[in-house]
């Protein structure tokens, strides 16, 4: 089965689309190529970029990482915006517009604020979704939302981790380090309490008191005015079970990346998130002559053994060389949808060249939009 | 003369989709070839190890995972943050049985993310001290010790642990831990390699990668181009084969000489391919030669058309022990 699209862009109850894949099958770039193509199509579109590479992102005639959408030049019919995801400024940004500018201050400057915003696992994914949530909320400016997610260990990072980061914040171990008398003495029971008297004093003397210290204090002041991390996590995550959004999975026919395509398309399922499809990228394109991979390489064998014709046996190899790859990319994709016979997937063919402008981005679009594609 | 005759840890890194963890596995039989014994180190809980020599999921523990022409030896450990902080507790406090404890309290796992630095400090942590153990003549002594790394992007930050652990106790044993750790990491017995594949946006990042180390003053070892496919074709045919100048006629009677018939359609196909290839090689080519300017040395591996399976890793171990990589020493 292969995967419209075309249709999923036009489809005016769509609002958001997720495109998400093991790192380095090519995303990032899958999502400017549909934000373009979908803008063209008459949409309005804001692409939401991770981290992108500095040439997609000149791409796109993005310079700066400055965490606010940009209208794109040169589209016609629909509109675009690109921004770049700046984790660190969406939280302060979050901190600054939940409390007094007192407290959003002593927040800001609180160091295990800093080591949150900035190196916490987990927070990019966080922020990530609170910034789609955000752009989502300003729905008179964009009618269709097309986000990358990070490029995580995994591609469930990217639904599992707001949550966990938010349980975390949440959660009774650091609200016992930040209050360790007051929760001794309550409801853990004494065994308990007795165990966290050792880790208390553990996790002093491995992180130093002033650490906990720090911890403390930003419970402390995010408490009384951001609410709970976990329920803000949450309301995103239902933003995605929505039937206006579509995930769209991107694989190279690689076994790791189809691996972790798999992993994530049986989530979706399990999860009732709405899946639009598989986005094969990279693969090989043969054309056809009716030969097989044998047939070929044994011809620029006879002319190699009689040292004859090294121009077109180069040739010869090069084409029986591209079939075998083509073959054993077929192998891996006929095993996915072997395991996974509902899951509509478009192969996109390797280009010679990389992207370096909107014409590159429009190439791309083209190729994911390609019905007729023969592979 | 081989390469990197005093490195003992090898790092491995680069940018996803580039094959890192198959570039550091085959290092590893690489380094074993004739005789050594050498350990592959996984600390990014993916079972990548485990799935690439086809063995079931790897414990917290040293375990042989292959043999290497001549007589060597690979080990592999995957190291799991929360085991290591036990391990630590359990050197420098005796807290084993407390430890046990606090982890099913979930306490081991909640120490180790309020402090991202202590994880790392950990992780590098365990190398260096399967790195130190060799000194002291243990039995389970290894010759060298390959780190599959966190990704380009991260990198320096996961190696430069002091960096990491400035936040946390300024006295005291992590703070020592971090600066034995980075007398082994920033010192000649380390080397760190980046893979990438001759494409912009990979170079571009082991370029930026590159620098970021440097400026952390740790120590660089190769770069590894990941994935090449052999030019089929000279500067000069690349040249005619994008402007569509291929010889046709001649290239139809070899053909016919091939055993093959020189259909409009076969011949077609060969003269796009041969475009399309000529067009992709000028492009490996411009990036090769910016990651030449970096002054590294530079190892090419091929990419393999069958996929990387155990028989794979081998024949990419055998590139690398001819390009002088391991062996005597």
């Amino acid at each position: 089965m292969t995967l419209d699209i075309d249709a999923i862009l036009t489809n005016p109850d769509k609002h958001i689309i997720v495109c998400t894949g093991s790192g380095g099958v090519g995303k990032t770039t899958t999502a400017a190529a549909l934000g373009v193509r979908a803008a063209e199509l008459g949409r309005n579109v804001c692409v939401l970029t991770i981290d992108p590479a500095r040439r997609l992102a000149q791409a796109m005639g993005l310079t700066e990482l400055d965490n606010t959408p940009r209208p794109v030049a040169g589209i016609s019919n629909g509109s675009l915006s690109a921004m770049m995801l700046d984790m660190k400024r969406t939280f302060d940004e979050v901190v600054e517009s939940h409390s007094d500018p007192e407290r959003a201050q002593k927040i800001l400057s609180n160091p295990f604020y800093q080591v949150l915003s900035s190196s916490f696992a987990g927070t990019q994914e966080y922020m990530a979704m609170e910034k789609l949530g955000q752009l989502r909320a300003d729905a008179s400016q964009w009618d269709l939302i097309i986000v990358d997610t990070p490029p995580s260990r995994n591609a469930l990072d990217f639904l599992d981790a707001p949550a966990r980061l938010g349980s975390f914040l949440d959660g009774r171990l650091i609200r016992i380090i930040t209050a360790p008398a007051r929760g001794a003495g309550r409801g853990i029971g004494r065994l308990a309490a007795l165990g966290f008297g050792i880790f208390t004093n553990v996790l002093s003397k491995l992180l130093g008191a002033q650490v906990l210290a720090d911890v403390g204090n930003f419970v402390a002041d995010i408490d009384t005015t951001f609410g709970g991390f976990r329920e803000r996590a949450d309301a995103t995550y239902a933003l995605l079970k929505d039937s206006g959004t579509e995930f769209i999975v991107v694989a190279t026919a690689e076994r790791d990346a189809l691996r972790e395509a798999a992993f994530f398309v049986e989530r979706l399922n399990q999860d009732c998130m709405p899946l639009g499809g598989l986005i094969l990228n990279r693969v090989q394109e043969v054309p056809e002559t009716g030969l097989t991979h044998d047939q070929v390489l044994a011809a620029a064998q006879k002319l190699t053994a009689e040292g004859s014709g090294p121009l077109t046996a180069a040739l010869l190899e090069l084409h029986a060389e591209r079939m075998e790859i083509k073959q054993r990319q077929k192998h891996l994709a006929v095993r996915f949808t072997a395991a996974h016979p509902t899951v509509s997937v478009q192969p996109v063919p390797i280009m010679p060249h990389d992207v370096h402008d909107l014409a590159g981005l429009r190439e791309i679009g083209a190729a994911l939009a390609n019905q007729k594609i023969t592979w | 003369m081989r390469y990197w005759p005093e490195v003992t840890l090898h790092v491995v890194t680069g940018k996803g989709g580039t094959g890192k963890t198959t570039v550091a596995a085959a290092l590893a039989i690489a380094l074993a070839t004739d005789g050594h014994r050498t350990i592959l180190i996984e600390v990014e809980g993916r079972q990548g190890i485990a799935q690439l020599f086809d063995t079931p999921p790897l414990p917290y523990e040293e375990r042989k995972i292959a043999v290497a022409p001549g007589g060597g030896e690979v080990w592999a450990l995957a190291v799991d943050a929360e085991d290591a902080l036990l391990d630590y507790l359990e050197m420098f406090y005796k807290l084993r049985r407390a430890g046990s404890a606090l982890r099913k309290m979930g306490a081991v796992d909640f120490a180790t993310t309020i402090a991202p630095g202590l994880r790392d400090v950990l992780l590098t942590g365990k190398a260096c001290e399967v790195v130190k153990r060799k000194e002291k003549k243990q039995a389970n002594a290894y010759d060298y010790v390959i780190l599959d790394a966190p990704p380009t992007g991260r990198i320096t930050r996961f190696l430069n642990v002091n960096g990491e652990v400035s936040g946390l106790a300024k006295v005291g044993p992590i703070k020592s831990h971090a600066d034995s750790v980075m007398n082994v990491i920033a010192s000649k017995q380390t080397a760190i390699h980046l893979v990438t594949l001759l494409e912009e946006m990979p170079v571009q990042e082991t370029l930026d990668g590159a620098r970021e180390l440097e400026g952390a003053s740790l120590p660089l070892g190769g770069i590894f181009v990941n994935m090449t496919r052999p030019p089929q074709l000279n500067a000069q045919q690349r040249e005619l084969a994008i402007a569509g100048q291929l010889p046709k006629t001649e290239i139809e009677s070899d053909i016919s000489q091939s055993g093959l018939t020189p259909t409009a359609q076969l011949v077609d196909a060969l003269l796009t391919e041969a475009s399309d290839h000529a067009e992709r090689v000028d492009l490996e080519v411009t990036e090769l030669e910016r990651l030449t300017e970096r002054g590294l040395p530079i190892f090419v591996l091929p990419l393999l058309p069958g996929g990387i399976d155990l028989g794979g890793l081998y024949e990419l171990a055998a590139i690398m022990s001819d390009s002088d990589i391991g062996g005597a020493r």
